[in-house]
């Protein structure tokens, strides 16, 4: 089976999957509410200091989102040894690495953007005029968390102590990503240009392009015992 | 194992080892099976039988010794294998939100297969489930959840069955579904494996019957004229202490 029509599948039964599953939605939804209210408690209520520490929070709390996201991507193949049948796929693997990369992204930026509007609800600000900038930012940096995270998620799949090792592993590695992600945020909330520190940006594509090429390459050989 | 032309059908497996941090869970196990042989393996928890079906299965690489499924080897042709090998394990590898359906259509589309229209339909209909094609697989209970599995085994045809404890779950009117779809599968020349504890099924599906006993495979041989009973002595016999 091509990797592309492989991915496509993967991509559809994952979605499937999270749309019926009430459980991962409203999970994430009160997570990311309570994330926000205790925020709201922590900054106060200056604008000056909100809007300060708006990108650094916003990317916290997209990646404490992001690493239950990306736990629970694959409890949902632990689950009755499902990420046994799919080791069985003849053919390219790398089709089941992009296809999760992709669902992955999309569950994530989902909750990004309900993170997003929630803040603005909580902090009183009006973040509409910077949507045009910020949800590149979010994608950007959403695709070089999954595209790691997807890989460790699977490496530590079959590991007793999985919910402690993957942020371990995974937090270090995924700074390159959250330093620009978060810089450019901040430049999106300013109503500033993303061109205005192009080094930031290009950053953020060398990562996204590296993790992708990594865990394409890497994760067919994950996927064997 | 058969030569036909050029060609080596049939499986065969030589020297057969595979050792876990050092624990050896396999031994210099050698097999042949034929084109419509059913071998029925048996032997005390812990003997190998899954490890030995999860090498043929290509799920896990062999620590010594090599083998060939119908010409394909089983370390460097792992993907020939996968399009020629369906394996019933322990665990369904159902997702629980999908209805049977939808789990069996996805299951074939990954392997590159697109069923014809009313083939998963009339898979499960033969397993008795055509009322609950559309429901959620976890509002099911765990006999039907293993009887979408079964339907799973009959919408491929495959050259080689590994199925590891088939009869769990399993009521009567499905065990013998399992038994006429082994039986057709036979005809076409398909080949299985069966590893079971169920002297009574396990001895009536068999062709072949074997005993593995801590990773070395005892008694391989036709049942020929061997009855149950006999049978079951020649096991009590061979695996006393372990199989020792």
């Amino acid at each position: 089976m091509n990797f592309l029509a492989l991915a496509a599948e993967i991509l559809r039964k994952d979605l499937r999957i999270e749309a019926r599953s009430r459980e991962g939605v409203n999970t994430l939804l009160f997570f990311s509410a309570l994330l926000v209210f205790l925020f709201r408690f922590a900054l106060g209520p200056t604008e000056a200091q909100v809007r300060q520490g708006a990108p650094g929070l916003l990317w916290f709390a997209f990646i404490l989102t992001g690493l239950w996201g990306m736990a629970r991507a694959f409890q949902i193949e632990r689950e009755n040894d499902c990420l046994e049948a799919l080791r069985l796929v003849p053919g390219d693997l790398g089709g089941l690495y992009l296809g999760k990369v992709v669902g992955g992204c999309c569950v994530m930026v989902a909750t990004e953007l309900a993170i997003v509007v929630m803040f603005g609800l909580f902090f009183h600000l009006d973040l509409w005029p910077a949507g045009a900038r910020l949800v590149p930012v979010l994608i950007l940096g959403t695709v070089g968390f999954v595209a790691i995270g997807t890989l460790f998620a699977a490496i530590t799949a079959h590991l007793k102590a999985r919910e402690v090792l993957l942020p371990l592993l995974l937090l270090p590695l995924v700074i390159p990503v959250l330093l620009p992600a978060s810089r450019l945020t901040e430049l999106a909330l300013a109503g500033e240009s993303l061109g205005a520190e192009p080094h930031w940006l290009r950053l953020l594509l060398v990562f996204d392009l590296v993790f992708l090429v990594l865990g394409y390459l890497t994760f067919p050989f994950v996927m064997e015992d | 194992m058969v030569r036909s032309g050029t060609s080596v059908v049939g499986v065969s497996v030589r020297g057969l080892g595979k050792a876990f941090r050092g624990t050896w869970a396999l031994r210099g196990v050698d097999l042949d099976l034929a084109p419509g042989e059913t071998l029925v393996l048996f032997g005390p928890n812990g003997s190998g039988k899954t490890t030995l079906l999860k090498i043929l299965a290509t799920l896990v690489r062999p620590t010594r010794g090599s083998g060939v499924v119908n010409g394909a080897d089983l370390v460097r042709a792992r993907d020939q294998i996968r399009h020629r090998v369906e394996i019933l394990s322990h665990g369904s590898a159902l997702y629980e939100e999908l209805s049977p359906r939808e789990n069996l259509s996805f299951a074939a589309a990954i392997r590159g297969d697109r069923p014809a229209e009313g083939t998963v339909a009339a898979a499960l209909e033969r397993v008795g489930l055509g009322e609950v094609t559309d429901e959620r697989v976890r509002t099911l209970s765990s006999g039907m959840k293993r009887r979408i599995t079964l339907a799973r085994l009959l919408l491929r045809h495959v050259d080689l069955w590994l199925l590891d404890e088939p009869y769990t779950n399993l009521d009567r009117e499905v065990t013998k579904v399992l038994e006429a779809a082994l039986q057709e599968h036979q005809e076409r020349g398909g080949m299985a494996v069966i590893a079971t504890h169920n002297f009574l099924d396990g001895f009536k599906l068999a062709t072949r019957l074997a005993i593995l006993a801590r990773g070395r495979l005892i008694l391989d041989e036709p049942r020929g004229t061997m009855t149950l009973p006999a049978f079951q002595e020649l096991y009590a016999l061979r695996t006393e202490g372990g199989g020792r």
